[in-house]
């Protein structure tokens, strides 16, 4: 018999585990990047910027600039920041105020 | 997924803006009609929305591979209101990236709306339509639809770059291969993260709105009592 826990628990679990494994290959294979860059070599890049990257291989230029860049990498962050504190906001309202409603319907 | 701010030739810009426009304008429709006439899913119509702001948001590394990229957080909004309003959505977080950020942009924004907003969800609700089809686990369905509307997002960026800059040696597989190793082998994992948090999300939702999940089509009221059930 399988303890309760695990039932009810079940797909927090399956996330957790799978969280750790992601973490334990990052860490592992962070280890070995590190090992052999060569000085100054950026490492764990996004891909969005290497797709610019090899677009820009081609010999292509982009041919308009965007209005507004981020001064820097850290103004960038707080932006994306700012994207996913408004979601979880609004993610944690709701499920706040479901919660609620149940527990006042139900009367303990 | 995101296709950088004048990095498609313009020819292109409007080709992808003219695909999108049908499915944004529809999608605006299904919108309204869902607001005004089942007022009561607003809430987890926000909730889908704002899944897609935090995801898309995360710039997570792929361990396997050594870069970075993030999720498209489409999935939910997939399921619950298919793949027409899921672009509107979608449409809504792009432009915020664009103007604030300088992520994507707004001469790319038919191109990667119809990757994130269109391509991914349309293939995700297929998935999802076929495997409640065959009775599959719900949950199971969930995580299916979350990593196909995900992974086939960063598919699609890599075919219309291919389209758009096909190798001078070798042309459009080529290249697709280039931009397909860039984008979406680096995706795999992240998606596979992202379908198990929306199927972890949808047993919360199931449990808090239940009822809402009915009124949707999603689930009947038979199945919310038997997945209550079920995490008891």
């Amino acid at each position: 018999m399988i303890p309760r826990f695990f039932i009810k628990y079940k797909l927090e679990i399956i996330f957790v585990v799978f969280i750790v494994i992601f973490a334990a290959v990052f860490l592992i294979n962070n280890a070995n990047i590190q090992a052999t860059a060569k000085p100054g070599q950026e490492t764990w890049q996004g891909s969005d910027d290497q797709g610019s990257a090899a677009i820009e291989a081609t010999g292509y230029t982009p041919w308009i600039q965007p209005i507004w860049t981020p001064p820097s990498t850290e103004v960038e962050s707080l932006l994306f920041s700012i994207q996913s504190g408004l979601g979880a906001f609004v993610i944690g309202y709701f499920f706040g105020f479901y919660r609620g409603k149940r527990d006042s319907a139900t009367p303990a | 997924m995101h296709i950088m701010e004048g990095y498609l030739p313009w020819q292109w810009c409007i080709f992808w803006y003219l695909v999108m426009a049908p499915f944004v304008i529809y999608g605006i429709y299904l919108l309204n009609k869902q607001v005004k006439e089942h007022r009561e899913t607003l809430s987890l119509l926000a909730v889908s929305g704002a899944f897609i702001f935090l995801l898309s948001s995360l710039k997570m590394p792929s361990p396997v591979v050594g870069s970075c990229s993030h999720p498209t957080g489409t999935g939910l909004s997939t399921v619950l209101f298919g793949p027409f309003i899921t672009c509107v959505l979608s449409a809504i977080v792009l432009v915020f990236q664009a103007l604030f950020m300088a992520h994507g942009g707004i001469t790319t924004l038919g191109a990667n709306d119809f990757s994130m907003g269109i391509a991914g969800p349309l293939l995700g609700y297929l998935v999802y339509r076929v495997a409640k089809k065959v009775n599959l686990n719900i949950f199971v369905n969930i995580f299916l639809v979350a990593f196909v509307a995900d992974l086939f997002t960063y598919v699609i960026t890599a075919i219309e770059l291919a389209a758009a800059f096909p190798a001078t040696h070798g042309g459009f597989l080529i290249s697709f291969e280039t931009f397909f190793a860039i984008y979406a082998v680096t995706q795999v994992p992240l998606a596979i993260v992202e379908g198990l948090l929306i199927a972890l999300v949808f047993k919360y939702i199931v449990q808090s709105r239940g009822d809402i999940l009915v009124k949707l089509k999603v689930l009947t009221p038979e199945q919310v009592t038997k997945i209550m059930e079920g995490f008891k």
